[in-house]
């Protein structure tokens, strides 16, 4: 039987949430990893897995990244912090912003992202996690600027069909390619405005809030900018405005459909100076021709008096026929939509304020492969 | 010389489990820095916790000598006498929730 489970990242912990594919009624549970910030959450299910990772942080202890394998029975608390920065950076840890697993051929490659701006990999399957150098060493680093969530590389984008391609996204920082395994990285950001600064078009310095794509399409990417809606076709090499129908082209959220390589939701912002959605409404966008126009989808969305707003990874999909689409607000409430968006339920209110969504569906008959216990402290 | 460590609750997990854990130091006169590098030998975990993988004690941590917070003494270089009792407390980090 195929069950869809949410992973909700909090300011306050991380919840699960689960249905039947017809997704009707969610039970909720959690919190797990009480009391710390999750800004990342990712569900590994290559070979044989059901593990998720949580981007932990705790504004006393500092971040960590933690497995469980049992929808959060138990979690692998690592003795030891295990992404860290090398002593000759200089730098320190400060929040896990993006966890991503890798491809299918690669079941043990997983990458992270983290604040001050840096992408880690692991090829053991998270037991061991190591900077990725040559964004380390960019000469572009002394000259990104921190945005209000600090320093982030908050988006990572593999190419299905080619390993040693990448693109990464930082605030504020833009969009930088790797082509040849992340021992080099290109600013990738031609066409994409910086509104903040007196060049508008710089080589690099955008606040890229997030990057899609859909993995049968590798050299087309979507990108929602600090102001702006952006698409390219050419992997990167240049970026066309595409933000016509919208009533913000400002916002951080943004997701494609599973099936449906030109349809794109995002939720729009009023603006940087004023965080709330437009108008008093709280609106997801979609366009199904790749960006050529936009539609509101509002059934079931509050449309007076709305200040939820969304955050970059709290925009997310199942990967059903019928895919569900599901976000989180600030203000601790989930919507979910069971027909691509068309309407939306309240799935659950009440939760601290949402920081990342992620959607997994899940066939319960299978059992899964469970890894070898690690040295760990159990909680 | 030896000295003590308090541990606070959400750090006994990475301690075995212990609230107050004696340290033989070696240097002579020790610095509160090297206490804790004694201190990590026996509880690595509690180290990533306490400081940063730079070596500094995390903004939002207080560790005391005594009832002096370290961050008014000198910092890591603090000197340790000989039976001290230095304690690591979570600090109070007002106006976030």
């Amino acid at each position: 039987m195929k069950t869809v489970r949410l992973l909700v990242g909090t300011t306050k912990g991380v919840f699960f949430l689960r249905a039947s594919a017809a997704r009707t009624a969610w039970e909720v549970e959690g919190p797990h990893l009480a009391g710390r910030a999750i800004y990342s959450l990712a569900h590994d299910g290559r070979a044989g897995r059901q593990r998720v990772w949580a981007g932990a942080a705790s504004m006393h202890w500092g971040a960590v990244l933690v497995p469980t394998d049992d929808w959060g029975r138990t979690w692998d608390e690592p003795q030891e912090a295990n992404v860290k920065f090398p002593a000759d950076s200089g730098l320190a840890l400060k929040q896990i912003w993006q966890i991503a697993p890798g491809r299918a051929d690669e079941p043990d490659t997983l990458h992270c992202g983290v604040d001050p701006a840096a992408l880690f990999r692991t090829s053991d399957g998270g037991k061991t996690w190591e900077v990725v150098r040559g964004l380390l060493d960019h000469p572009h680093r002394e000259r990104w600027q921190p945005g209000g969530g600090g320093l982030c590389l908050h988006t990572i984008v593999s190419d299905p069909a080619n390993a040693e391609r990448m693109w990464i996204a930082i605030s504020s920082g833009g969009v930088y390619r790797t082509t040849d395994g992340g021992r080099t990285w290109t600013a990738r950001n031609a066409g994409i405005r910086a509104e903040f600064m007196p060049e508008k078009y710089p080589e690099f310095g955008q606040c890229v809030h997030k990057i899609v794509q859909h993995p049968s399409r590798a050299g087309r990417l979507f990108a929602q900018n600090h102001w702006g809606l952006y698409r390219s076709d050419d992997a990167g090499d240049s970026w066309q405005d595409i933000a016509r129908g919208v009533p913000s082209d400002f916002g951080f959220a943004m997701t494609i459909h599973p099936h449906e390589p030109d349809t794109v939701y995002i939720i729009p912002i009023e603006s940087d100076m004023v965080r709330v959605p437009p108008d008093g409404k709280l609106r997801v966008y979609r366009t199904r021709n790749a960006g050529r126009s936009w539609e509101a989808l509002t059934r079931g969305l509050p449309q007076r008096g709305a200040y939820d707003i969304v955050l970059r990874d709290a925009l997310t999909t199942d990967s059903l026929e019928a895919a569900g689409i599901y976000f989180g607000t600030r203000n601790g409430r989930l919507y979910a939509s069971k027909d691509s968006g068309g309407s939306w339920r309240l799935a659950i209110d009440g939760l601290p304020s949402i920081t990342c969504v992620r959607a997994v569906v899940v066939d319960d008959r299978k059992p899964a492969r469970r890894p070898a216990p690690r040295r760990a402290a159990r909680r | 010389m030896r000295v003590v460590f308090l541990i606070p609750t959400p750090l006994r997990p990475f301690a075995d489990g212990r609230s107050r854990i004696e340290i033989d130091v070696a240097k002579d006169p020790p610095a509160l820095g090297d206490a804790l590098e004694a201190l990590w030998e026996s509880a690595p975990g509690v180290r990533d916790r306490v400081v940063t993988e730079q070596g500094e004690v995390r903004p939002h941590v207080n560790v005391f000598i005594g009832t002096e917070s370290s961050r008014w003494t000198g910092g890591l270089a603090t000197p340790i006498a000989d039976g001290a009792e230095i304690a690591i407390f979570p600090a109070i980090s007002g106006g976030v929730c």
